[in-house]
């Protein structure tokens, strides 16, 4: 072994010294494996790096090297508490370059997925952020509680309560039974019970207004420039949603608002999100009193389904993007005319917002980088693909 | 919202000079160069795209191309895609990060998976591979290494560490070493149509 001598950054004169720390990567409050160098002056932090890729499998690459239909569940590992989202994201993108229309019973099953999976999002990040509150995981377990309901749902309808794999392109793989429609319903009735509970808990509790209010405040004009989307930027009080600027699938066709924040911290993030699983909730209520009765998949698609590696989309590129619970959620996939693509691209919302994440946390306590980083919602499957 | 033909028309007007052609449903822009000014325009002008959605890289083996989408999110209008193509040799871009600082950590990937150099970035490095790491991992005709199989450079630096390797994975890692080659896996080939 050689001998290695440390030297101290300053050592001998007075000065006041920096020290620079790792959190985690294992650590319980980056969400996985993430890691970031922190410099600290005293207890504030004067700069923070981001360290990424501990999660990387380089999933695009994969996705090149296999069929198109095959990647459909490698979706699902992206962000691994929305499979649903994910999904719903790559199938319009592949629709978009083959052209497939797709029914309107699958446009309702989807949004009605889709919203779903925001309640699962919102609710289970809400508990994580008290948990890096120091409310050790009693709000946690109110909140799993409630996911657990809708994942009973997601395995009923697709199999699997977190790696649904539920899409497909031109519809979805399996139907609907009015028994699971009723169920839903049944959720949708206690739903906003629970969220009046969980509301009277944490709202307007005093540690939690404390903690969040003017912490990691998030300027609008730096939101939009830094393409921070989703829940976050709604929280900046920038008035967009996906949802209602694109109007993809069928979401012109309900009644919903886009709740948005005043000054873009900590708690403006935790209350957008409590405001928009209401939001879902009535999108859902709409989509479960009119879903119509047909067909689930688009016939074009109906043979690919037994043969996915003979769907050959033609020669072209197309962008499609969904409102996923974190932000936008983008897909990229260009076609050569066989049967893998030649490239396929997702933009993750957890990555792209966390360019700013160094902004939010100059000047700010240690304590409070660590709530900053569980406000803007980070999933390390999708950050590190 | 204009189509894009109408879109080309309107950004060669505005700015002399730069020529753009109609690639699909996008502006392919000839000189990487004008990529700043034209970036500025359509940020700045009526068009008002203030939101870079999407910057990412892809390889067409003769040359490399950085894509953008462009966006406005307060007319809620969009997407205008925008595509810059340089050489594979020397691959350079100029960055939109001082324009967009939501292309910081995009144009980062694009350089890591592709070794796209954008010019200007104020903080070019690796950002899911690891410092050190060798080659573009996303280009077409990169050849992954085979992790099972140990080359010369790792039995060395594991017996530097004290520890002792195998003696056929060791005479494996000599011959490799011998004939030149270096440890590749296999590449998944093309799927067969049924």
């Amino acid at each position: 072994m050689t001998e290695k001598t440390f030297s101290l950054h300053g050592a001998g004169d007075m000065d006041t010294q920096t020290l620079e720390i790792n959190i985690g990567p294992q650590h319980p409050s980056t969400h996985g494996v993430f890691r970031m160098n922190v410099v600290l002056d005293g207890e504030t932090i004067v700069s923070l790096k981001p360290v990424m890729g501990y999660l990387h499998r380089n999933h695009e690459q994969i996705a090149e090297n296999m069929s198109y239909t095959g990647s459909m569940p490698y979706t699902d590992r992206l962000d691994y508490f929305n499979s649903m989202s994910n999904n719903f994201g790559y199938a319009m993108a592949v629709e978009k370059l083959a052209n497939i229309e797709v029914p309107e019973r699958a446009h309702y099953i989807r949004i009605i997925m889709a919203e779903l999976t925001r309640l699962v999002n919102h609710v289970s990040v809400i508990g994580f952020l008290l948990n890096d509150l120091g409310a050790f995981f009693t709000p946690v377990l109110y909140a799993f509680r409630e996911r657990e309901k809708i994942l009973d749902i997601f395995e009923e309808v697709a199999g699997a309560r977190m790696m649904c794999n539920y899409l497909r392109f031109g519809g979805v793989k399996y139907d609907l039974s009015p028994e699971v429609l009723a169920r839903i319903a049944g959720i949708l009735k206690k739903f906003p019970k629970f969220l009046e509970e969980f509301e009277t808990l944490l709202t307007k509790n005093e540690i939690l207004c404390m903690r969040c209010q003017n912490v990691g405040v998030l300027p609008a004009e730096l939101a939009v420039s830094a393409s921070v989307t989703g829940p976050m930027l709604r929280a900046s009080g920038v008035n967009y949603d996906i949802r209602k600027a694109d109007n993809y699938s069928l979401y012109e066709r309900f009644k919903f608002r886009v709740p948005l924040g005043q000054k873009g911290d900590v708690y403006d993030r935790y209350y957008v999100r409590i405001l928009e699983m209401r939001e879902s909730l009535k999108i859902l209520e709409q989509a479960v009193k009119e879903i119509p009765a047909g067909d689930i998949m688009s016939k074009k698609m109906v043979p690919f389904l037994k043969s996915p590696r003979n769907f050959k989309p033609p020669v072209g590129e197309a962008y499609a993007r969904v409102e996923a619970p974190k932000g936008e959620l983008g897909y990229y996939v260009v076609s050569d005319g066989t049967a893998q693509p030649w490239r396929y691209h997702v933009r993750a919302p957890s990555f792209i917002n966390l360019t700013i994440l160094e902004d939010l946390c100059i000047g700010q306590k240690v304590a409070d980088a660590i709530i900053i980083l569980g406000s803007v919602d980070i999933v390390l499957g999708e950050l590190d693909r | 919202m204009l189509s894009t033909a109408d879109l080309k028309t309107k950004i060669e007007a505005a700015i002399p000079g730069t020529t753009l052609k109609l690639v699909r449903e996008s502006l392919l822009l000839e000189n990487p160069n004008d990529l700043l000014k034209v970036a500025r325009f359509l940020k700045e002008s009526d068009l008002g795209l203030d939101y870079l959605s999407s910057v990412t890289g892809a390889d067409y083996l003769t040359y490399l191309e950085s894509v953008y989408h462009f966006y406005s999110m307060a007319q809620k209008s969009g997407p205008v895609v925008l595509r810059v193509r340089t050489d594979r040799q020397n691959p350079q871009i100029p960055s939109l990060t001082a324009l967009y600082r939501g292309a910081e950590f995009q144009e980062r990937e694009a350089y890591d998976m592709y070794g796209i150099v954008y010019e200007g970035h104020p903080d070019l490095r690796r950002v899911f591979m690891w410092e050190g790491f060798e080659g573009w991992p996303m280009r077409k005709d990169y050849q992954q290494e085979d992790s099972e199989t140990l080359e010369m450079a790792d039995v060395a630096w594991l017996e530097n560490q004290g520890v002792k390797v195998p003696e056929p994975i060791k005479a494996k890692a000599e011959e490799l070493e011998k004939q030149g080659k270096r440890a590749l896996a296999q590449k998944p080939g093309q799927p067969e149509p049924q």
